[in-house]
């Protein structure tokens, strides 16, 4: 049970002036149940791989495998794919469209022909995941704030129940407090059900307390794949891409080079206070 | 892919035609419509198409795109040809069941045939040696006398050439909308009439409500930017006749009367 | 000199149900009072909602306080006659970058301002060569903004301002919406036109590695002023900037930390260099 992608290339415009190759031979297994962090700056090809996960997009050449099945096999259902493999785009709230909250949530489950009653269950189910308190069920979701509309269009998608939640920048344009909620909820959600989790963003301090293994993306390709702790310590490589690993990791390094006794593979801050402490009682 | 999708056909290129003055090249253009109405003969004609000829050489844009422009009408010429074929009464001169081709036919139709491709040649060399921006300007300049009408042609031209910056933006929510919801399990392509037309409330709610959203920030940036209508307004880049203008407006001249004349004389 | 004051600065917003009917009253900005200087680095903090987007649409003469005055260069907003010098003088950036720039191709859309203002075309375009050139853009200027990445669309809208020889601007998270490289070039340009043309600079944010540059920082919550000070006053209460839904860069985060657990930093770090230089004494002191 995984996502297996094969030699997979995406090539936009080919055979014109603008061909531009989004993603070049990309090769991965994503086994069930990871917490992974997809890291990117613009146009390192990031959310054209998401969107190769669920099908939305079609490889130029290579194969996608989900539970074994070349999703893009003739006789291949899409439809069931896009229900186990939950894309959550980019600024969500902007695809919010019904007359209520609840509503909307039903969207993605009726789409899947279920009966109005399971439909209901799941809208609902979904909601209280998201931490939404009944009282905004029945208004507008225009009326919502941001950080509300935003939990509003991720029920939408866990309301279809997926096996593989993928969320595109989830954390754009809130506030800090926002961002830490949203990110909070999520990786309670994860705990909950198992399921596997994609978070793409290109902050590493954001993914990096939450995720066990972080793919950083460079010009279409896979620069690195390993656990955060391995990734960072290759921040140099990662400051010439234009990303930069958390500040611990630059606190720590810096540390070390002045002679304290540390170790450099810290990523949170309770880590490296007690490292610190450690190394000053000597 | 909606995303580079460009508007109008701009070619991009260097020549005494792309650096005529828009309003020469939307008068010319009107001009030319009309001489091939008025011509009626085959050095009318023949005028017309060396005049034709000319300018496309001149503005240096390979013919291809000329033709390639050809294609859509194609179905269109078809049809006019066949009808004047077929149609038009006079001396047969081939005749087979209950159809029968006529000397005036055979007239008509290749006449109307060379109209057509005329028209859309001459006015695709405007649009490919004119961006879409220099067009609004030309003819906000061309329709100024209007304002005396309490026309705001300030405006008008101000929407359209908002909506040119704006329309690839909107093409470009409108692919990523369409994904979104087909992430949650829309489906925009199956169905009779009915449904497809019900499947694009999804689609059409997010988009009406983000372009207000744009509509309402843009309005929001211009005032911030001193914005007040057209008047004392000037231009960064003003459309100040040259003595090529000049030139052109009497070739332009002398075409027409050469025209009328062939018209006059030969008919 | 003051280039911006606002005394007992109220606004409100009515809120309304479909049929129009008064629901209830919002109070977006609370008594606000401020002063700025020509030539400072302002900026503004506050979680979203927190009506520090409201109180910059004063000083652009967007929004009109519904009690109290804001002066823009000693102009009153309110009064109509001073609207066109008001937001000639105070330019304003926005979040969305797509959202904000009108012209087809760059140099036309930096232009546009100036052109509004009957500015004489050889001016003006002096004016859009000056401007571009001050934000890193001038060999972009025949490109379609559609082209652009949203650091650069962010660079021409702060160009775009510029022709308008503003004494003030005013960015209204300008960043929110880029990433991390959009954000640094975005800070860089506004920083040197602080620095260089000694423009005076009011930036809305969140984020708050941007405002280390600044001279002063006000923090805003439920539409009042909540803290006010340098960056280092201010980030010495991590504490109460928690409190306030705003968050620490990690350095301040854990040189916070080190301090309650008795070691002897500095409160307000701000920077990863600070931080092992005062832990580089401490060992020291300890005789290693």
């Amino acid at each position: 049970m995984s996502i297996i992608l094969d030699h997979v290339n995406h090539i936009y415009e080919a055979g014109t002036a603008m061909e531009f190759a989004a993603l070049k031979d990309i090769n991965l297994v994503i086994p069930d149940g990871q917490f992974i962090g997809l890291i990117g700056h613009t146009g390192s090809g990031k959310s054209t791989l998401v969107q190769h996960l669920n099908g939305l997009l079609a490889p130029t050449s290579g194969n996608i495998y989900y539970n074994g099945a070349d999703i893009h096999d003739s006789d291949y259902n899409k439809k069931e794919l896009r229900s186990k493999v939950g894309l959550v785009f980019q600024y969500p709230e902007h695809q919010l469209f019904e007359i209520d909250v609840f509503s909307d949530v039903c969207f993605g489950p009726k789409n899947l022909g279920l009966d109005k009653k399971e439909v209901e269950l799941r809208a609902y189910a979904a909601l209280k995941q998201v931490g939404l308190e009944d009282e905004y069920f029945y208004q507008s979701p225009f009326d919502l704030s941001g950080g509300q509309k935003r939990r509003v269009a991720i029920a939408g998608v866990l309301a279809m129940q997926p096996e593989v939640l993928i969320l595109d920048e989830p954390t754009a344009g809130l506030d800090p407090k926002g961002r830490d909620e949203i990110l909070d909820q999520i990786a309670n959600l994860r705990k909950e059900t198992g399921m596997t989790v994609i978070l793409v963003s290109h902050s590493m301090e954001d993914v990096a307390k939450y995720v066990d293994r972080i793919i950083v993306m460079n010009k279409g390709q896979v620069m690195l794949d390993n656990e955060p702790r391995e990734v960072f310590r290759h921040y140099k490589e990662l400051e010439e891409v234009g990303l930069a690993a958390p500040q611990v990791t630059y606190i720590m390094q810096e540390l070390k080079r002045n002679g304290f006794p540390v170790d450099t593979d810290i990523i949170t801050i309770e880590e490296a206070k007690k490292a610190i402490l450690d190394a000053l009682k000597i | 892919m909606l995303r580079d999708i460009t508007l109008g056909q701009y070619y991009q290129t260097d020549s005494i035609i792309h650096r005529l003055d828009p309003r020469v090249k939307l008068v010319t253009t009107v001009c030319y419509i009309i001489s091939l109405f008025v011509v009626d003969n085959i050095v009318g004609y023949l005028l017309a198409g060396l005049f034709l000829a000319l300018v496309i050489k001149l503005s240096k844009v390979p013919v291809k795109f000329m033709v390639r422009g050809m294609k859509s009408i194609l179905f269109l010429l078809l049809i006019a040809l066949i009808f004047n074929l077929f149609l038009t009464p006079g001396e047969v001169v081939v005749s087979f069941w209950k159809l029968q081709i006529t000397k005036e036919g055979i007239r008509q139709a290749v006449f109307m045939a060379v109209r057509l491709v005329f028209l859309l040649m001459g006015s695709s060399v405007m649009t490919l040696t004119t961006t879409p921006n220099q067009l609004t300007d030309g003819m906000e300049k061309l329709l100024g006398p209007l304002r005396a009408l309490k026309v705001p042609v300030h405006e008008i031209a101000m929407m359209m050439s908002i909506a040119l910056r704006f329309i690839p933006i909107l093409l470009e929510e409108t692919d990523k909308i369409m994904k979104a919801q087909m992430a949650r399990g829309a489906d925009f392509e199956t169905g009779n009439l009915i449904k497809k037309a019900k499947s694009l409330v999804p689609l059409l709610v997010p988009l009406f409500i983000s372009a207000f959203r744009r509509a309402n920030d843009l309005a929001m940036a211009m005032e911030s930017r001193c914005y007040r209508g057209g008047e004392h307004r000037t231009k960064m880049k003003p459309l100040i006749y040259k003595k090529r203008d000049g030139l052109a407006y009497g070739a332009v001249f002398c075409y027409l009367v050469l025209c009328v004349v062939c018209g006059k004389i030969l008919w | 000199m003051a280039i911006v004051e606002t005394k007992n600065l109220i606004f409100e917003y009515i809120r309304r149900d479909e049929e129009g009917n008064v629901e209830g009253i919002t109070r977006a900005v609370d008594d606000v009072n401020l002063t700025i200087n020509q030539g400072d680095f302002i900026a503004i903090l506050g979680h979203n909602g927190s009506g520090k987007s409201t109180l910059a649409k004063h000083i652009n003469a967007i929004h009109y306080p519904t009690e109290g005055t804001v002066w823009v260069d000693g102009k009153d907003t309110s009064e109509d006659a001073n609207l066109w010098d008001i937001r000639q003088e105070a330019g304003m950036v926005f979040q969305n970058p797509d959202n904000q720039i009108i012209g087809q191709v760059v140099e036309e859309d930096v232009g546009f301002g100036p052109e509004n203002l009957g500015i004489p075309t050889e001016e003006i375009w002096q004016r859009v060569e000056e401007s571009l050139k001050a934000v890193g853009m001038y060999e972009f200027r025949k490109y379609s903004p559609n082209k652009l990445s949203g650091g650069q669309k962010q660079r021409v809208s702060i160009a775009g301002v510029i022709a308008m020889h503003p004494k003030c601007i005013v960015l209204d998270e300008p960043t929110a919406m880029l990433d991390p490289n959009g954000r640094k070039e975005v800070i860089r340009a506004v920083r040197a036109l602080n620095d260089v043309e000694e423009i005076t600079i009011i930036l809305i944010t969140h984020y708050m590695e941007e405002i280390i540059y600044a001279n002063k920082v006000f923090v805003m919550d439920k539409g009042k002023i909540a803290m006010e000070g340098t960056p280092k006053e201010i980030f010495s209460q991590v504490d109460k900037l928690k409190s306030l839904r705003l968050d620490v860069p990690q350095v301040t985060l854990l040189a916070h930390e080190l301090r309650k657990s008795g070691l002897s930093i500095p409160a307000g770090i701000l920077t990863y260099k600070e931080l092992v230089a005062s832990l580089t004494a401490i060992r020291r002191r300890k005789g290693h």
